[in-house]
Parts: structure tokens; sequence; C-alpha cells
């Protein structure tokens, strides 16, 4: 994906801002990140810390690399060829782009729900025990199927499938199938939870029902969700990041992110100037 | 009434004259299928009998039928098929999952190339390969034979279908912890495994109308089976030994083991038809 911008001719500069402090600990840390596709660069020095237990929007105009960031923090885009990643993330304090990295193990720690619904072919069931049966996490068949109930419950699906669990999750609708994925990805129990725009294609119903279960899932998980939509975003999250041309712009608390940012281009963007 | 200008009625002229012309056409490819068909039909059916799909072949004059030939069919088609599909698919999931630079490549125009050998030099080739050293034709050869024709085939359509799982799906599942051999044969196989399926079929399909390859592997015998190491009967060098035979008789069972082998494919294409109506 080249990064294509048809943005107004707006001079760009990396944030010299540090990061908000918290007292939380940094769950991931990111320092000095470049991505490139092929020659295209498409990251350009982020450095960026993201607390454990909060829910992290990232907001930015299409193509300002807010996915392709999301993505290098459980090296999704190691499946994409010709990529190529420089400086360092740690997540609990082990570079994870670090030779010898084991990146099953990383994404099970790092769990991922996508922009599309993509629930396999197979029944509601083997969706969410998928990834508990792969990484034989469970020693029973009654501990599977209770982790299966348990993370099909956190993801507000329990009630609408439980008669069916054994029916094909395509026949789920759109939503159900969203939060089915939800599901799929919490029951291995990830510590971080990366969500890429996952209600762009939901109405307003789903997508009320999964920004509810992203403000319940926060009490457990580190979250970070990349989202178009700004009122989502003040929504759901405590800190926001503004993604523009690839660099991070701006990281502050949500509400001071959307009433007074440090930043000229935040600004500008929030309220609407381009983008 | 409408009045139409020039450029409207030449239009439509052109319209009716091409929709006639691809009409006619249609027609005239149906119309010449039906034909063969029917007249296999219409010359095969009178020797057909119980007693000629079951007996193996007499001399002339005393009858004798095709049943050594449906088992050699069929004990054929199973021997390729043993070592055709699982080459066959194993080279699908490596084009489409595996091999995506330049050796990927390699494969690809290798594997289409293969197709489009002529099958009798498959057959010679097998002839040289291990019909000599054994010093004897055997089913075993005729079966390699029919499995070489059969591996591009299968090859080509798996990595298609393989092509044709959303990538969101792979994506989904390596999120989630899983090594690519798990995505591949746990998530990506299984989904397109219909279409597979389909693509075996067509094979098969494909391989139990070849006559050449068994010419000189299987080479044809007046038996029933009783080993994979000695010559085997098919339908096809059947028909082939009996319609270049100078008896009436026997040009009649030719006629009737056609329309056997004929029932037999299109029993596989409704098979194929059936499976791919299921996936959608």
């Amino acid at each position: 994906m080249p990064v294509e911008i048809a943005a107004p001719k707006i001079e760009v500069r990396a944030s010299t801002a540090p990061p908000p402090q918290t007292d939380a600990k940094a769950k991931v840390a990111v320092s000095d990140l470049n991505f490139f596709y092929g020659r295209t660069q498409a990251l350009h020095n982020i450095s960026i810390a993201i607390p454990e237990r909060i829910v992290m929007a990232f907001i930015g105009p299409s193509g300002c690399g807010k996915s392709t960031f999301l993505r290098t923090l459980n090296r999704m885009n190691d499946v994409i060829p010709g990529t190529r990643v420089g400086g360092q993330v740690m997540i609990d304090d082990h570079d994870i782009y670090a030779p010898g990295t084991d990146v099953v193990e990383l994404r099970r720690r790092v769990g991922m729900v996508f922009q599309k619904s993509n629930p396999f072919p197979k029944s509601i069931f083997d969706n969410v025990a998928y990834g508990l049966r792969i990484n034989r996490l469970t020693s029973s068949s009654s501990e599977l199927a209770g982790r299966v109930e348990q993370a099909l419950k956190d993801a507000a699906l329990w009630n609408e499938v439980k008669d069916r669990l054994k029916t094909s999750a395509l026949s789920l609708s759109g939503g159900q199938q969203q939060r089915l994925c939800i599901a799929r990805a919490l029951a291995i129990r990830p510590e971080v939870l990366l969500m890429d725009e996952p209600a762009s294609a939901l109405d307003p119903i789903a997508t009320s029902k999964i920004e509810e279960l992203i403000f319940d899932l926060k009490k457990q998980y580190t979250i970070v969700i990349v989202t178009h939509n700004m009122q989502q975003a003040a929504r759901v999250s405590d800190t926001t990041a503004f993604f523009l041309l690839g660099k991070l712009i701006e990281v502050n608390s949500t509400e001071k992110m959307f009433t007074a940012p440090n930043e000229k281009l935040t600004e500008d963007y929030i309220t609407g100037r381009f983008g | 009434m409408t009045e139409y200008g020039y450029a409207d009625r030449r239009r439509r002229a052109t319209s009716a004259v091409m929709t006639t012309l691809t009409g006619l056409c249609t027609l005239l490819a149906v119309g010449a299928l039906l034909v063969i068909l029917s007249y296999i039909a219409w010359q095969g059916i009178g020797s057909l009998s119980w007693q000629f799909l079951i007996d193996r072949p007499r001399p002339v004059g005393e009858g004798g039928g095709i049943g050594n030939a449906i088992v050699g069919s069929l004990v054929l088609l199973l021997i390729s098929s043993g070592f055709g599909l699982p080459l066959g698919i194993c080279v699908g999931i490596y084009l489409s999952e595996i091999g995506r630079g330049r050796l990927g490549g390699v494969v690809r125009f290798i594997v289409d190339t293969l197709t489009g050998i002529p099958s009798i030099v498959t057959g010679v080739f097998v002839y040289a390969i291990l019909v000599l050293p054994m010093k004897h034709f055997s089913a075993m050869a005729g079966g390699v034979a029919l499995a070489l024709i059969m591996i591009p085939i299968v090859a080509r359509t798996t990595e298609e279908m393989l092509k044709l799982v959303p990538h969101s799906m792979r994506e989904g599942a390596l999120a989630l912890g899983a090594p690519q051999w798990r995505v591949t044969l746990g998530v990506v196989v299984p989904a397109a495994a219909p279409g597979i399926a389909t693509g075996a079929m067509l094979a098969i399909a494909r391989v139990s109308g070849e006559t050449a390859p068994l010419l000189f592997t299987a080479f044809g015998s007046r038996f029933f089976p009783e080993s994979l190491n000695e010559p085997i009967a098919s339908l096809t060098v059947q028909i082939y030994n009996y319609a270049i035979s100078p008896y009436d008789e026997w040009h009649a069972q030719a006629w009737a083991a056609t329309l056997v082998l004929m029932t037999l494919v299109l029993g596989i294409n409704i098979i194929v038809r059936f499976l791919t109506r299921k996936r959608f």
C-alpha cells in the first residue's frame, strides 16, 4: 500500500513533545520506528509509549500510517513481501524485532481484530476455540468449552449464539461476525488487543455494542484502536494519538486532544480544516 | 410508431445479425455434441447387456464382454488418483501459499508446460523409465502415466482455488498465534476444499478418457486383473483394439464399450456439478 494523501500542502514535522506522563507502566514502548513498503517510507521516527490497561485511539486521515503502525505491534506486516522495519518496539521490556523473537508467541500475547470481520468457515464454537486449540491452552474439553463461553460472554455475543454454537459462523450478521472475531481474539487472553477500525463496516447499533465492549475490556486489556471516526475516539479512548503523513504529530489525553490540543495541525484536523 | 433514424436502424440491424450468428454457432456446436452422443447411444445400446458388463472378452462368435476392462479402468483411476491427487494438491499449495518468489514462478511455468505435453509423450516416457527396466507392462506403469497427466491439472486448479480464499482469513489465523503450516492446513485448505475436490474430479474425468499413454504402459489384457504388476485392461484400449479389428461383432462391442465409458465420464461430470453447486 503506497502512501498517497490528497491533503493540502502542510509542513509536517514529528512531534518533539514527550509522551504524556502517566503513573501506569508502559506496556508497549516504541522508539524511532521507521517502516518501508519497498522504497516508500510509510512511518517516520515514531516514538510512543502505551500504558497498561488503557484504551489508546489512533486517528488521522486515510493513508497516514496508523493501520501500518498498528500492524507493526504484532509483526503482522511480516507477511507482506518487501516490507522493512527499523527502530525498536518493546513490549514488557522485550524488543519484539530482536532476532530470535518467537512471532507466534508474540501474536498470542498481542491479539488483533481486523477492519473487515474474517471468521473462518467453521462453526461458531470452532472459531472461538481455534486459538485455544492451536496454542494448546486448555487441557480438557470442558475447560475448552468454558473458555469459549467466557470469551463469547466477554464479547457480548453469548446470549445471541448460545443455542447454535455448532452452526456456521458465516450465518451470523455482520455485527455478530465482528463480535465473534473479538471473542476469538479474547479467547486466548492476549495482554494487548489491537483493533483496526473494528466498527467501520457496522451499523450504529452494532457499533455502540462494540464501543461498550471496548469500555468494559480495558479493565483487563491494553487496547489500541484505529478509527476514522473522531466521535468514536472521543467516546472510547483515554489517550489519543494523531498521525499525519506517516508521522506521529501528537499524543495526549483524549479530553485534552479534543478540547485544547498542543499542536496546530491536530487542531486543524479535528476541527475539520483538512483530512 | 416511433420514427427511427438511419444510425438507429443500422444499430438494430447489426444487433439482429450478430444475435442470429452467435445463436447459429451455438446450435452448431451443441448439435454436433448431441449427434455424437445419440449416435454412440444408438450404435452401442444393441450390444449392451448385463452379461456384456460382467464377462471378459471371448474369441469372435462367442460373445464376451468388457467386465475386465471396467475393473481395469477403475483400478487405473485408483492408482493414478493415489499418486496424482496428493502430489498435485501439494504442488498447488506450494504455488499458492509458499512459492511466491522467483522459484514459484519457475514451478508454475513448468506445471503449465506439463499441462501442454501430449499424452502419448507421457506414455513413451513411462515406457522408458518403468516398463523397460521392469521388462513387462503393468497396471502400475499405466497408473503412473495417468498420474503424470493429472498432476499439473490438479496443481493449477488447487492453486486457483486457494488464491480465492481471502487474505484476511490467513491474517486472522496468523493473528491468533497460528504458525504458517497450521494456517494453511487448518484454515485455508478446508475453506477451498469444495473447489479442490472439483479440480480433482475434473482431472479424473480427463484421464479416464486417455488411451495413448496406456498403450505402452498398461498395454491391455483379456483377463480380469490379478496383480498390479501385470498388464491390465482398460475401456479405452479395449475400444481401440476392437475398433481396429476386422470383425463386425467386435465393432459392435466397441460401440457398447464407448457408451459405457461415456456414461462413466458423464457420471463424474455430474458429481463435479453437484459439488460446485454446493459451494454457491
